[in-house]
């Protein structure tokens, strides 16, 4: 069985430690010996999508040296793992370690599908889940075939949310629109980030939506931010935490 | 100086986004454009290779560009129209000028232009003596207004029918308060008889210069790039430099692509190719470079020049179409644009590679392929090591970065940070949190982080 390192994004680490506890146990539940690298901080992608490559350069050698010895490292987050992937290559291209890594490094729902052939979850999740397709996990590491390419569709995270018993899934419209977060366009931004997010609220809502969950939970965290703030009834949940199941 | 320029799109979007039905119909209309995209697309089973080759052809061009561009005035040229060429708008606006101006022209009628937009034509022709009237329902609209259009392909996107009911009343004389959008049109159509009628020259865009065969192809909805040029003796067509296709069979990859990923149509309804000028008439073509060979120079951003103009990244944008287009303050706004403008002015438009989320959509939507997401991620990159983005940002992601750097220092802010947020009253903290606590909650702080859990849980010592 695979030694898996547990890759914790910083803002996870630090306001949801449940989502990173649900992940480790997610990953041992499918045979995985997890390890976590207690070095590890921020991948750098903050200061990256801000043009601060200068700054983010340090991160990204610092992840390299955390993670190089791993065969496979693993992240509840679609964003993070798009950062090394996608930008890594840019920012250290001469680290020893880089082809390694990047190649190593999976989002959660992507290595239980395409690593560890997951089709079907054990598990109880009896609730309406609406599931909110993030950007990054979509687009940069197509997760899902996305409502733009004209390809066979596919979507890895709802395959595996959907084989959970009890749950039903609802479709918001605009299936796999933004939800204005963006980093620091969350603050840079504030009046149409925030208008985003709440047109993703009112959708799922529409929908039927008593949950939402997502791979990411920077887009979480501003979708609860503001659900929160207006007393609105929905539940905001990771998929990791979806997919643990709940105690019959 | 740097940062209140990069303020001004976060500003004109807070503008725009306060009226939220009203921004909810704006950008309702417009993902009603990305929804019929979605279908046209989808009934072209080789969507995806028709964009591949139409990325390929594209780049193609771009490498060749300078023996195409010839080969086009070649054989332009021998079917009888005159080719100019335009280093600037300033030239552009001259030469055009210069044509009206020798054939004692003071009428001009135009179908839409965003080079003519980007070289501001109007004006320059206006303070000289010229009439000009777009002749584009949408342009004509914001030509009456007094302001530019706010989408390439639906200039007026942004006007409700009920104002322009009241502009038309005020210009054309139709009934107060009407709003009927069957009968406004046709008042305007009434009205635009008469200005094509009266026409001494007619001035259109082009879509696609073909470079075997010296053709300019116009695409129209509304006919009226053929009304403008079918009567008067002289057509003025201006056109960017990088509307070069290698040859007239391409345009069946591109037409096909074009009005599907725009509006959803199948085909623009009036795809006119102007070989030559009509007899007894003149066909001068301007090619303008205005900054395009100076982006062909640059590594990404090249791939910015294969853009179409079809509007498919507007539509689908979520942050366009809850700003709208005119908060960009350029003449091709939305993704593409703010892609190209800092190639222009990077500390005028600085802010425009910000002004997105990074979510994809829009290269995920567009018919040449361009990377555009990625593309702005290089351009803040590049503004950032410019210095033209706001200090305090900088310095804060600064700090983060030193912060992050050491396990020790992360471990301690986070700690102090999550303290905070636990004893602090709440009122605080959220006032602290700037524009993120204006309308948003923040995260309920846990007593540990996962790296203390874990080490308790793990039995470090």
């Amino acid at each position: 069985m695979p030694t898996v390192a547990l890759f914790v994004p910083c803002y996870v680490d630090q306001f949801y430690p449940q989502v990173a506890e649900a992940t480790l146990r997610l990953l041992e539940r499918h045979g995985c010996t997890v390890e976590f690298p207690e070095a590890q901080t921020c991948c750098g992608q903050p200061m990256s999508n801000s043009g601060e490559a200068a700054a983010a350069a340090p991160l990204c050698a610092h992840f390299l040296d955390t993670f190089q010895r791993y065969q496979y490292v693993v992240a509840p987050s679609g964003s993070c793992v798009g950062m090394v992937r996608h930008q890594f290559a840019d920012l250290v291209p001469d680290h020893p370690a880089l082809g390694k890594v990047r190649a190593a490094t999976y989002e959660l729902c992507e290595f239980l599908h395409d690593v560890l052939g997951v089709r079907r979850v054990e598990g109880r999740f009896p609730h309406v889940v609406g599931l909110h397709r993030s950007c990054h996990a979509q687009r940069e590491l197509r997760l899902a075939s996305g409502s733009e390419r004209q390809v066979a569709p596919f979507d890895k995270v709802k395959t595996l949310l959907g084989s959970l018993e009890g749950i039903t899934l609802v479709e918001p419209d605009r299936t796999d629109e933004c939800c204005g977060f963006g980093g620091t366009f969350a603050v840079a931004e504030e009046a149409v980030s925030c208008l985003m997010g709440r047109d993703r609220l009112d959708d799922h809502a529409k929908a039927g939506a008593e949950v939402i969950t997502g791979v990411d939970m920077s887009c979480l965290m501003h979708l609860e931010g503001l659900a929160r703030r207006e007393g609105r009834p929905v539940r905001i949940l990771h998929a990791a935490e979806v997919l643990l199941g709940e105690a019959a | 100086m740097g940062h209140l320029t990069t303020l001004r799109h976060p500003e004109a979007a807070a503008r725009f986004a306060a009226d939220v039905p009203r921004t909810h119909w704006h950008d309702q209309a417009l993902w009603f454009m990305r929804l019929k995209r979605d279908r046209a697309a989808a009934q072209v089973p080789e969507w995806e290779r028709l964009r591949e080759l139409a990325q390929a052809i594209k780049a193609h061009a771009l490498a060749n560009l300078p023996a195409l561009l010839e080969q086009f005035e070649r054989n332009a040229t021998g079917a009888g129209a005159t080719v100019h060429w335009a280093r600037d708008a300033g030239e552009h606006n001259r030469i055009v000028h210069r044509l009206l101006a020798d054939r004692g022209v003071s009428r001009l009628v135009k179908s839409k232009s965003m080079l003519t937009e980007e070289c501001g034509l109007n004006p320059y022709l206006e303070a000289r003596g010229v009439e000009v009237v777009d002749t584009d329902l949408g342009e004509r609209i914001v030509q009456f207004r007094g302001e530019p259009p706010s989408h390439i392909i639906l200039p007026a996107i942004h006007v409700k029918k009920e104002e322009i009911g009241a502009l038309f009343h005020e210009k054309l004389g139709t009934a107060a308060g009407a709003s009927d959008p069957k009968y406004l049109t046709e008042a305007a159509r009434g009205h635009l008889r008469q200005k094509f009628l009266a026409a001494q020259a007619g001035l259109t865009g082009v879509n696609f210069a073909v470079a075997d065969t010296g053709a300019v192809v116009v695409c129209t909805n509304e006919g009226n790039a053929d009304m403008g040029t079918a009567l008067p003796p002289l057509h003025v067509a201006c056109m960017g430099l990088e509307k070069i296709v290698p040859r007239a069979e391409d345009l069946g990859v591109f037409l096909r692509l074009l009005a599907r990923s725009g509006t959803g149509q199948p085909i623009t309804t009036y795809s006119t190719h102007f070989l030559g000028p009509r007899p007894g008439a003149e066909l001068h073509i301007v090619i303008v470079d205005n900054g395009r060979s100076a982006l062909l120079g640059r590594d990404p951003y090249r791939r910015a020049l294969s853009c179409i103009r079809c509007g498919a990244c507007m539509n689908t944008c979520p942050v366009f179409r809850r700003s709208g287009g005119h908060s960009y303050g350029v003449t091709v706004p939305g993704p593409i644009g703010s892609v190209l403008a800092p190639a222009v002015n990077p500390l005028a438009h600085a802010a425009l590679p910000f002004a997105s989320t990074l979510c994809g959509s829009c290269a995920d939507v567009c018919p040449v392929g361009i990377d555009l997401h990625h593309q702005l991620l290089a351009w803040r990159r590049e503004l950032a090591a410019a210095g033209h983005v706001p200090v305090v940002k900088r310095l804060a992601l600064r700090l983060a970065a030193w912060i992050f750097a050491s396990p020790r220092r992360y471990a301690l802010a986070g700690r102090l940070a999550r303290l905070a947020l636990r004893v602090l009253p709440a009122r605080l903290t959220t006032r602290l949190s700037g524009a993120w606590g204006r309308q948003r909650e923040l995260p309920v702080a846990p007593a540990e982080s996962f790296h203390e859990r874990y080490r308790r849980t793990h039995g470090r010592a």
